[in-house]
């Protein structure tokens, strides 16, 4: 059995603990919603997308540690980002989590950094969910932002 | 030991269930979540592999001797189903896939042919999603109105209002006990009520049946469903009792061999109760274990399980808040005679998820997330808990297994 220190990384406990980018947007932001039905959890992802650049991006809601802390460490490293180099980000960031599209190309010489500590999550399936519940949020905001 | 007040031997009996004498890197499995489902002993095992490796044929199609046994072992099953639950007749036990289904079929069937738009359907604040998703989708189809009993802050249904809730109601559908908060409701009372206003009595009895003896005679309710696997049988058959009166006069749900007595090419006759609702081939090794399950429950005896859970709960309940105080919030009842040895709680401010996966370090198994009452959730003002529940199998060592387990996450968070 994979120990719990490989989830439970420190960097993973302190985005839990000290959220980033926590809040709302005020409109002309948008923002989508994302579930886990599994566990009950809610999101929301903000997002402030000018001129095709991520300007600015927020959460809020609840969820367990590995959700709030993955959706805390995205927004860190989305901002500032085209909505072109967030897609592949995102993309980059499922295949870490073994979720792969078929046929799908994932740039990998894209550097997670501090993200590449949800690695360990992979070893526990069921919290995969968990890990990945922000980043779809967050693509459903990026389909918004650019309806 | 189970406990100084407990009646059973508890650790006699979990040397019966594979699972709970398994161990997992190690270490012996604490299993708390039976509320979810149960595990079986070799009684329930072993006769369904018997049957399987012996016995196994069609029922009710064939003439041979190997299918006339394999009725007659379905059928006892469905016999010493009627006997444990004290029904009238054999007619008035409907094997189904799982309360779920059971839910769905008084819904469709009953629901369709007697429910229409502005008829009112009363429902509680504490149903699992089976009783309530299928009267909205009444709702939505037939324009029918639910209203809802809510709940005492100390996790009681508030009955102060349910006469004016229940005037002109056409159907009164209840939880017997909440598969959250743990509270056992009044369900004689409750179907009472129902009566007096004109309105069916519908009991979900998935978390009673498994833990306390059921008399539906008594109850005075008019359907009451539950499922097997949180009884100690096998998953995949569920029970409908329903008075027979009623099951007689109700359309058919599915359509398909076994439930009819003639097909023509301008039209069918259903078969006999209880056939007229078993459509297709059914579950028939889990219906065997199904009676496997009541027989050795019977052994065991409903009321010593009772006994049991009361005093799993008083000690449970004692044990953690002198540990743990505020620390831990119980969502139910305190009173062990008032409620079932369901326990759900918040620890610590830790979500319920990374609970549950820190005490899965030590093999102890609960539940977390929203129970499938998500209503309930919101009205006691958490996206999930934790819940541990504890059956005839469990011992005050699964108690103080929990408690250690709870500190180990501490830790972490």
């Amino acid at each position: 059995m994979p120990g719990i220190e490989d989830l439970y990384r420190e960097i993973i406990l302190d985005h839990y603990r000290t959220p980033r980018n926590r809040g709302e947007l005020a409109p002309p932001a948008v923002y989508a919603e994302g579930n886990n039905p599994l566990c009950g959890d809610d999101i929301r992802v903000y997002l402030d997308v000018v001129d095709g650049v991520v300007r600015d991006v927020k959460f809020s809601g609840q969820g367990c540690s590995i959700s709030q802390s993955s959706t805390s460490m995205m927004t860190v490293a989305v901002k500032g980002k085209t909505i072109e180099e967030v897609r592949a980000f995102v993309r980059r960031f499922k295949h870490m989590m073994t979720l792969s599209e078929d046929g799908e190309t994932v740039d990998q010489s894209i550097k997670l950094g501090d993200i590449e500590a949800l690695q360990g999550v992979v070893k526990f399936p069921v919290r995969i969910k968990c890990a990945t519940l922000g980043w779809n949020t967050l693509l459903e905001g990026l389909d918004e932002a650019t309806k | 030991m189970a406990g100084a007040n407990s009646v059973l031997d508890a650790a006699a009996i979990r040397r019966e269930f594979p699972v709970l004498t398994s161990e997992i890197n190690g270490k012996p499995v604490v299993y708390l979540d039976s509320a979810n489902t149960s595990q079986k002993p070799n009684a329930v095992i072993d006769a369904m592999t018997t049957f399987m490796r012996e016995s196994y044929a069609p029922i009710n199609r064939s003439a041979y001797t190997l299918a006339a046994n394999a009725t007659e072992k379905y059928e006892g099953a469905r016999a010493a189903m009627a006997k444990f639950i004290n029904a009238n007749s054999t007619n008035e036990i409907v094997f189904t896939k799982n309360a779920t289904e059971a839910l769905n079929l008084i819904a469709y069937s009953w629901g369709r042919a007697n429910l229409k738009r502005g008829d009112l359907v009363v429902l509680t604040h504490m149903e699992h999603h089976a009783n309530i998703v299928p009267w909205q989708m009444l709702q939505q189809e037939r324009g029918i109105e639910l209203r809802w009993v809510p709940l005492t802050s100390d996790f009681q249904l508030d009955l102060s209002s349910l006469p004016t809730l229940l005037a002109g109601a056409k159907v009164f559908s209840f939880t017997a006990m909440s598969n959250v908060l743990g509270t056992i409701n009044p369900v004689e009372k409750l179907c009472a009520a129902a009566h007096a206003a004109g309105a069916l009595a519908i009991v979900d009895a998935c978390q009673s049946v498994p833990h306390s003896p059921t008399d539906v005679r008594a109850l005075g309710a008019d359907f009451a469903m539950f499922s097997s696997h949180k009884m100690c049988g096998p998953s995949g058959v569920g029970v409908l009792w329903g008075r027979e009166a009623l099951l007689e006069a109700m359309p058919p749900f599915l359509g398909g061999g076994n439930m009819i007595s003639e097909v023509r090419l301008d039209g069918f006759k259903c078969a006999e109760l209880p056939a007229k609702f078993e459509a297709g081939t059914p579950p028939i090794t889990e219906v065997v274990g199904l009676g496997a399950a009541v027989e050795y429950l019977n052994g065991v005896g409903m009321a010593n399980i009772r006994q049991h859970e009361i005093a799993m709960s008083s000690y449970a309940l004692e044990m953690l808040t002198s540990r743990f105080g505020d620390d831990i919030t119980i969502h139910g009842p305190r009173n062990p005679e008032l409620r079932g040895s369901t326990f759900s709680f918040a620890f610590r401010g830790i979500h319920p998820h990374d609970l549950s996966q820190v005490l899965d370090q030590s093999n102890v198994c609960v539940r977390a997330g929203h129970h499938c009452a998500k209503p309930l959730m919101k009205i006691i003002g958490a996206n999930a808990t934790a819940r541990a529940s504890f059956y005839l199998y469990n011992t005050t060592q699964d108690a103080d297994a929990l408690a250690d387990a709870l500190d180990s996450a501490s830790d972490i968070f």
